[in-house]
């Protein structure tokens, strides 16, 4: 853009002028149509980069960090995060696919997709001489329309804990674009599993703090498998301690086994042998009291937040009692939720009824390198799951735990409401056909703005279409039309070249407060972006 | 009108562009390691650009480790070949090799206006294809003890040809197998201790039921104990700090400091004499052991070892059955487990001395002692050593085994080209290339050894397609001809071979699979 002189001096009757807004050189600005159509740019740029990760024939994108690291991704919310983006606007879509990814999980590329696409469309309203607020205002009134649509055409999937098909395809839909696309099924059944042997389904609730999804590098995706109970990388504390433990009731200690250190500043001053020797006494004392204490709470395995030294690991060793230490905190919560043990933070407080209770506790070796994790199984809760994640390579692994977490997404969704819609954009070409239906009866300028709301709904299906290597505006208009003539809300982009557009067929649904979610957030955001009409960046200070 | 979204040097590359570098990006980085593969596969020097030490090797994952990379995709590269080495403990070349190939044969049909995702599709199902091939052809000797023993031989040979010690390989494979069969099935390498000594040329290494341990014995104790009864101890035998935190001696006279002096002797008198109340002889400790109480073990006619690493004691514990123990007062002499061997003595290897425990009772651990005439020699060899045991230890575990020397490899792509005729659509392309790819394995095989590939490979398919199919048969790359590899005893483990095949497979999808590339802009680093 050229650096006019911009609106920052202004000149009276006399020709004389003011200066309004100080020019500082390193201060710049932005304002009117100008400011709007560079935020659009910045929008359909951010936007085009994860367009061809949308669908399941979309591709990947690879990710560097500063450092040199690689992380290779078909997450828009992921490839979105991790490029370093400075331009302000191309920000505020970083949060859009943020927000929807923290609200629902899933969709996040879609969701940048569709905000480009709308941004796209009110360019060219703005050309025409249209107000930005006119345009804001018809978007939202199609937003409306689009979600009244959603729900006319959304269908109710049953499931019960035993008939888990419905879930198992839906997830298998927002897998299909991923690369555990490899072991689709498998991967699918995972998530269906975790999440439902922790859904409350009376309350319709899924807490996700009890799935824990850990990975490790070898084998191949095919081996991921799905722990009841948890898996936590970490190793007993003394080389001789047995490797199995059966029956196992766990102390689960925030104290470590070392002798008390008062939280009061103190200054212990030893000035006599005496004291020396009195002191030893204690110390001495006070480790043997630790282990008779856990001892006699009847634990036969110590799970520890803290490290406890050689003494201790010793004597621990001599009174048969198996330690895990410096286990995290987010992990011994799991641990002590899985065993239905409390946490003790003093040794005073151990009793019978705080130890937490399991069928199997063992470690388990990996490879040839050392590897070793515990694996606690059989837990009194048997709602607390672990996905162990299995793969050729460290970014395999880290895409694989980020796809499984969308899939586990989608899932409790549909736990929580088991609406959906069809997908392969047929939900969108509904929408579109509504909106452009509504618009014609709305007698103000709104009614160009919902025209081109629709027509950025389109953009989906276009997207989709173009990523499967099909002409994108042929088959979209095909499967439109057929839409209207056979008055089938379900028909949609064939991406897998299955010869069957029926979607319902081919089992691709989305839940129905994702979509509804993309919808809004992204007509919310686009208001936002027209709504401004100054950027004024402070320059950085003189040094 | 244009938007720079990104920050300053922060660079976007899309479509074509990305895809080329990462398909450069990742087939010279196979070229970089094709030349290592097989018996006559060659070595590298690898020269550290600031210190200047010299590395010859031919293990791939070492070789791929040291290469400083820029190019995404030839790290993802690097990144499986260590997970090779981590998994399996060979093949590292092999994995880095066949992703390579797999990827230029993808690139030939990208170029061809194939979808990338109709070429994943192909891979997947060749790849499936490939492992049924593979799993159909594997053999099973476990209920026999002596030809699973001859298989694990075998596999070290077969192992250790493409090394360094290829030349005395029957006298390696038999030691690694001896010493991963004393393991009984335990998967800790740890517990094989390999020490290497410069001098003396490679036969001279040997394995030793014993343990030998890298320390000195404490001066003035008795250089040689028979019928030894061994502490382990992992405790302070300096001075017992008190640990409560925050304690600190202030006294005000110095008479009062010299009792507290002598009261901490008598604490470390009283911990000594506890120690040789458990009835011991040896006393072997992790941490630092004092002149004072080295003293005093002296002249209880105890010897003392001090400073044993970590690994040292785990493994001495393992050997002599005995526990290792941090407290000592109370401990009834019956309650703790000693140690026990027949003798504990000093021994000289090349120059230096070594503790040696012989007649050990109960033996799952045990010493290699490495020689050879230059550091680098005896690093490579221990390299070497390292893949054999690694790949038997796992063997152990997974008792399949397939034949090499490319028979595995045709087996596969003889399998999945048949698959290939059977397959409609533009996937069949894809998969009739990962079929090609496959075959590149004894092309390379053939190539390294100076052999006229292109002949014997077309020879080698042959003889697997003719009916009724020779499926033993693999390249005798020392004469240069089609040969029966079971009865050349060229034999491999299958979890390897099936690891390779996954893991290429899996990682030339994710290279296939990108179309943008984002570098965010270097981290800056203060010049100072």
């Amino acid at each position: 853009m050229a650096q006019q002189p911009q609106a920052t001096m202004a000149y009276d009757e006399y020709g004389r002028p003011y200066i309004i807004l100080r020019e500082q050189g390193k201060k710049t600005r932005t304002h009117g149509l100008e400011a709007i159509r560079s935020h659009i740019l910045a929008a359909r740029t951010v936007a085009n980069i994860v367009r061809t990760s949308l669908g399941p024939r979309g591709l990947d994108k690879i990710l560097i960090s500063p450092d040199g690291d690689i992380t290779v991704t078909n997450d828009g919310a992921t490839i979105l995060g991790q490029m370093e983006v400075e331009h302000q606007i191309a920000k505020l879509l970083v949060q859009l696919s943020k927000s929807q990814d923290d609200e629902i999980g899933d969709g996040t590329t879609g969701v940048v997709v569709l905000a480009g696409a709308l941004l796209e469309q009110s360019e060219e309203l703005l050309d025409r001489g249209i107000h930005p607020i006119r345009i804001a205002d018809g978007f939202e009134k199609a937003c409306a329309v689009a979600v009244k649509e959603l729900d006319r055409i959304a269908d109710e999937v049953e499931f019960t804990p035993s008939n888990t098909e419905n879930l198992l395809k839906t997830a298998m839909t927002s897998l299909g674009s991923k690369i555990v696309s490899k072991a689709h099924q498998h991967f699918a059944q995972i998530a269906v599993d975790a999440v439902l042997a922790v859904a409350d389904l009376q309350r319709k609730d899924v807490p996700f703090d009890l799935i824990k999804v850990t990975g490790k590098v070898g084998g191949s995706l095919a081996d991921t498998s799905l722990v009841k109970g948890v898996v936590i990388d970490k190793e007993m504390s003394h080389p001789q301690m047995p490797r199995t433990v059966r029956d196992a009731r766990i102390a689960i200690l925030t104290c470590p086994f070392e002798p008390p250190r008062p939280k009061t500043k103190h200054k212990l001053e030893i000035g006599s042998v005496e004291e020396y020797r009195k002191l030893q006494a204690y110390e001495k004392g006070k480790f043997e009291d630790m282990i008779k204490r856990v001892k006699d709470a009847g634990a036969n395995l110590v799970i520890c937040q803290w490290g406890f030294d050689d003494e201790a690991n010793s004597l621990l060793m001599a009174n048969d009692l198996p330690s895990v230490r410096w286990v995290g905190g987010p992990e011994i919560e799991l641990i002590a939720i899985a065993t239905h043990g409390r946490i003790v933070p003093r040794f005073e407080d151990l009793s019978a009824e705080k130890l937490g209770k399991a069928g199997l506790v063992k470690e388990i070796a990996f490879g040839t390198t050392r590897d070793k994790m515990i694996v606690i199984e059989e837990c009194a809760n048997s709602k607390a799951v672990t996905i162990l994640v299995r793969g050729s390579n460290k970014m395999i692994v880290d895409e694989a735990k980020r796809a499984l977490h969308d899939a586990l997404c989608v899932v409790r969704n549909l736990v929580v409401n088991n609406r959906v819609v069809y997908g392969g954009g047929a939900a969108e070409i509904s929408c579109s056909l509504a909106v452009s239906k509504a618009a014609d009866e709305i007698p103000s300028i709104e009614q160009y703005a919902m025209r081109a709301f629709a027509s950025a709904l389109d953009s989906i299906p276009l997207a989709l279409a173009e990523n499967s290597g099909f002409s994108p505006i042929e088959t979209l208009t095909e499967v439109k039309s057929r839409q209207v003539t056979e008055a089938n809300p379900r028909l949609g982009i064939d991406c897998n070249g299955r010869g069957e557009n029926d979607m319902k067929k081919q089992f691709v649904y989305d839940p129905l407060i994702s979509k509804r979610q993309q919808y809004l957030l992204a007509t919310q955001m686009v208001r936002a972006i027209l709504k401004i009409d100054d950027v004024i960046t402070a320059g950085s200070m003189d040094e | 009108m244009s938007v720079n979204i990104f920050a300053d040097e922060a660079t976007e590359e899309r479509a074509e562009s990305a895809r080329l570098s990462s398909f450069v990006g990742a087939t010279a980085l196979g070229d970089i390691v094709k030349s290592t593969l097989g018996p006559k596969g060659m070595n590298k020097i690898l020269q550290s650009g600031s210190t200047g030490t010299v590395n010859v090797t031919n293990d791939g994952a070492t070789i791929l480790k040291s290469i400083q990379l820029d190019n995404p995709a030839a790290k993802i590269l690097v990144n499986i070949s260590k997970v090779q080495d981590d998994e399996i403990g060979d093949g590292t070349t092999s994995v880095c090799v066949l992703t390579a190939e797999l990827l230029r044969e993808a690139e030939r049909l990208v170029n061809s206006k194939v979808h990338p995702q109709t070429i994943v599709e192909g891979f997947r199902l060749a790849c499936i294809e490939a492992l049924k091939a593979l799993e159909s052809s594997a053999v099973d000797n476990r209920s026999d003890a002596a030809r699973f023993r001859q298989d694990l031989f075998n596999i070290a040979r077969t192992t250790l040809s493409s090394k360094v010690l290829s030349a005395d390989k029957e006298y390696f494979a038999n030691l690694a197998v001896d010493a991963v069969l004393r393991l009984k099935g335990s998967t800790d390498l740890d517990h094989v201790q390999v020490i290497k000594k410069v001098g003396g040329k490679l036969t001279d290494s040997y394995l030793d039921e014993g343990f030998i341990m890298d320390k000195s014995i404490g001066v003035n104790c008795p250089k040689r104990m028979e019928n030894a009864k061994i502490l382990i101890a992992n405790t302070s035998m300096d001075t017992d700090k008190i640990k409560i935190f925050g304690a600190r001696v202030t006294v005000d006279s110095t008479g009062k400091l010299a009792e507290l002096e002598r009261a901490e002797r008598a604490k470390m008198a009283a911990k000594v004499k506890s120690i040789a109340g458990l009835g011991i002889n040896v006393f072997v400790n992790r941490q630092l052991v004092y002149n004072y109480p080295e003293n005093l073990l002296a002249e209880m006619g105890i010897m003392s070892i001090e400073h044993a690493d970590f690994e040292g004691v785990e493994r001495l514990a393992l050997v002599t059955g005995g526990d290792v123990v941090s407290t000592f007062e109370g401990a009834e002499a019956g309650k703790v487990r000693l140690g026990k061997c027949d003798l504990v003595e000093e021994i000289m290897i090349g120059e230096d001395k070594l503790i040696k425990f012989s007649g050990v009772a109960a033996g799952s651990a045990c010493t290699v002692v490495l020689r050879g005439s230059t550091t680098q020699m005896v690093d490579e060899a221990e390299r070497s050593l390292h893949d054999a045991l690694s790949v038997l230890s796992q063997t152990v575990l997974e008792t399949r085994t397939v034949l090499g020397g490319g028979c595995a490899e045709t087996t596969m792509a003889v399998a999945v080209e048949r698959l290939a005729s059977q397959t409609s659509g533009k996937r069949a392309l894809a998969v009739e290339a990962f079929a090609r790819a496959l075959r590149q394995i004894p092309t390379i095989l053939a190539d390294n050894a100076g052999l006229d590939s292109s002949e014997l490979v077309a020879q080698l398919r042959a003889v697997h397609f003719a009916s009724p199919p020779q499926k033993d048969a693999g390249l005798n790359l020392d004469l240069g001809e089609v040969a029966d590899m079971r009865k050349l005893g060229v034999t491999e483990s299958y979890k390897l071979k099936r690891q390779v095949v996954t893991s290429a497979g899996e990682a030339a999808e994710m290279i296939l699979r990108v179309d943008t590339i984002l570098r965010s802009a270097p981290r800056r680093r203060d010049a100072h």
